[in-house]
């Protein structure tokens, strides 16, 4: 297999008002998606866990606007963003976490296991730094292959407490594996923040002992983060290895479920209002500023009206499916 | 036929697996060492290239991460860990990941590795250089277990390993690496979840018939073991269940039928072990052809002592299976009976 490994777009279109507007149509999309994910779990309509990626957005849509749809993305359990920038259906992610079986992954996964294999994303999964291990074996796929894709590894800072992400990092950096590593830092792990779980500050560092180099940046400019990712992703597919990137940036709500979390004094009311200053969506606005964006937002809330409808509509698993899958018999699409 | 040991049947499947399938690769510790792999993966790198035999940083966790990712990414990897124990540090990828993607992601994709560890016993080895510990993982939905006794299914269910599309546990047992027998030339695979009858019962219905059932290397002392319980008059039907998980149920329960008695011969632990597993399936589907109790030979639950006396007394051999087998013919005095 051999794909075109040139990114769609360059560095320098990256201020193009057209490129803008399609990153701040993806981040919207993300932020309206869940909020209305958000809704469904305070009515109890959604059962299972939710991690919501509200003030994130700028992360993934930054990353995967320097990706290619052949490179793979692996998250974890905050990962509807991910999802949702790479490609993935939203209807499919809807009707996932509502349990139906038109769910991106038919209904097994729930919010914290995504699917949407066409489009690179081969699971997402909630074990912390699960899938970083992952994500360099589909970058070492792609250097025994030699079809110029890269892996992304998305993971969040209490990620770089688990040990084998230190392993990973190191195997990366030793087989020079086309892979980029995203560390988003909101600061938070559950209701811990980074002071209280390390000494230093120092997340973007983390792979240079191992010979990853790291770069931090604003991950609430997806400008800042798309250029970042583009150069990391680059020399990934120039053969030059793996590069870990810091995202610093800010989960507006708790770590799982609909509240900010300020209700159960995990977040400071002042650190969140800070950092809704720092909202990526009306920072991307200022930057599309004259433009009159009322009839996008207006076409993003009808397509999430209608994907809920169907998702709703969806169709419950029988139970008769249950053990189902446990094994495959004889194929495999991969 | 040619005669290979275990060992070179080991290293030609994996050399005609690496030059039939490009994408076939082993990644794991000792694969370029001299020494490591017992002559078991000898001088694939020289033949394939270090790209593909990748002998790895001590990172049992990533390396076997890293083996789930790219088989999810097309690739058919085959992680190897040179002794079981090690292998424990990689947990989170073998059951959380590699076990339950098919199941969470309905099987739109799977992962089709192998994950093959070496069991590693005697010598003095002590208690984590020793360790058989597949009934924990034969606990798992979503990982099939195959523990190969021959030369030849040691090579056969290596390929039917990276032919599934389910990952497999391929567990090999360094007893075992010297031992010869017939193997085939060609590239073939061992079904899974067959067992294989290695002695059949011959005169059954004079009533001194019992079934061993052996895995790994207590399959093979369970051809021992038949052969002096000829001596004592009974006559054993050997079953060599190959695959752990799943098991060849009806081999086993229409050997039973034949029997009426079952010794289960397990290289692992008593309690929870793989042994208790099968001896409480036979007592759930075969307990009307059942005239005796199931004995279960095992080790002690006690972890692996190092001095060369304690470990005559902890490991079972062809001596414990015929006391097994004997108890099973000739019920003990005050025993007690269904109808006692």
């Amino acid at each position: 297999m051999s794909l075109n490994t040139s990114t769609a777009v360059s560095l320098a279109a990256a201020s193009d008002q057209t490129w803008l507007l399609a990153r701040w149509r993806e981040m919207q999309r993300i932020r309206r998606a869940e909020e209305s994910i958000g809704d469904m779990v305070e009515t109890g309509e959604v059962h299972c866990p939710c991690h919501l990626y509200i003030g994130q957005e700028a992360v993934a849509s930054g990353v995967c606007a320097a990706l290619t749809r052949h490179d793979t993305v692996w998250g974890g359990h905050r990962s509807h963003g991910h999802y949702l920038a790479k490609g993935g259906s939203l209807e499919g992610l809807f009707a996932e976490v509502l349990g139906k079986v038109t769910g991106c992954s038919e209904g097994r996964g729930g919010s914290m296991h995504l699917l949407a294999e066409d489009v690179g994303i081969l699971g997402t999964v909630p074990i912390v730094a699960g899938t970083v291990p992952l994500a360099a074996g589909a970058a070492l796929a792609s250097k025994l292959r030699g079809d110029g894709a890269v892996a992304v590894a998305f993971f969040g800072d209490g990620s770089l407490e688990e040990g084998h992400i230190h392993e990973t990092l190191n195997l990366a950096a030793l087989y020079r594996l086309p892979v980029l590593f995203v560390c988003e830092n909101n600061l938070y792990s559950s209701h811990l923040h980074l002071h209280e779980r390390r000494v230093k500050d120092n997340l973007s560092q983390a792979g240079e002992f191992h010979g990853v180099p790291g770069a931090c940046v604003d991950g609430n400019d997806v400008e800042a983060v798309f250029s970042a990712a583009l150069e990391a992703t680059d020399r990934a597919r120039r053969g030059l290895g793996p590069t870990l990137l810091e995202c610093r940036t800010f989960r507006w709500r708790g770590h799982v479920g609909a509240s900010s979390d300020v209700d159960v004094g995990v977040h400071r009311r002042g650190e969140l209002a800070e950092w809704l200053e720092r909202d990526p969506i009306a920072r991307l606005e200022q930057r599309l500023n004259g433009l009159d964006l009322t009839p996008e937002l207006q076409a993003i809330e009808d397509e999430i009206r209608q994907a809920l409808d169907a998702a709703r509509h969806a169709a419950l698993p029988a139970p008769r499916r249950l053990m189902s899958h446990v094994w495959e018999e004889t194929t495999c699409a991969n | 036929m040619r005669q290979l040991s275990y060992a070179q049947a080991i290293r030609e499947a994996h050399a005609q697996l690496l030059a039939s399938d490009p994408r076939v690769f082993i990644a794991g510790q000792g694969l370029w060492s001299p020494w490591y792999a017992g002559g078991s993966l000898d001088n694939l790198d020289q033949e394939f290239g270090r790209e593909r035999v990748l002998d790895s940083p001590v990172s049992e966790n990533a390396v076997t991460g890293m083996c789930v990712g790219a088989a999810l990414a097309g690739m058919r990897p085959i992680v190897f860990h040179p002794r079981m124990d090690f292998m424990l540090l990689a947990c989170d990828p073998i059951i959380n990941q590699a076990a339950n993607w098919s199941y969470l992601f309905s099987g739109r994709v799977t992962v089709p590795m192998v994950i093959r560890a070496v069991i590693n016993r005697g010598g003095e080895q002590g208690a984590q250089h020793s360790q058989a510990l597949h009934a924990m993982f034969m606990h798992i939905p979503g990982l099939k277990i195959v523990m190969p006794s021959t030369p030849s299914d040691a090579k056969g269910l290596l390929v039917a390993a990276v032919q599934d599309p389910n990952p497999v546990l391929y567990i090999d047992d360094r007893w075992l690496y010297s031992a010869t027998g017939n193997v085939a030339p060609e590239l073939y695979a061992t079904p899974l979840g067959k067992a294989a009858v290695r002695r059949a019962s011959r005169f059954a219905e004079c009533g001194n018939a019992v079934t061993l059932i052996g895995i790994s290397t207590m399959a093979q002392h369970a051809i021992e073991a038949a052969e002096l319980l000829t001596e004592q008059g009974v006559d054993a039907e050997v079953i060599d269940l190959r695959s752990l998980k799943p098991w060849d149920r009806d081999c086993v329960l229409s050997s039973i039928r034949k029997t009426g008695r079952a010794v289960v011969c397990d290289p692992g632990w008593r309690t929870a072990g793989a042994a208790a597993e099968i001896a409480a399936s036979i007592m759930e589907d075969g307990f009307h052809d059942l005239v005796s109790p199931v004995e279960r030979v095992t080790l002690p639950d006690a972890p692996a002592p190092v001095a060369s006396t304690e470990e005559r007394a902890y490991y079972a051999d062809a001596r414990a299976i015929v006391d097994a087998a004997l108890r099973a013919v000739r019920p003990q005095a005050g025993r007690k009976g269904v109808a006692a």
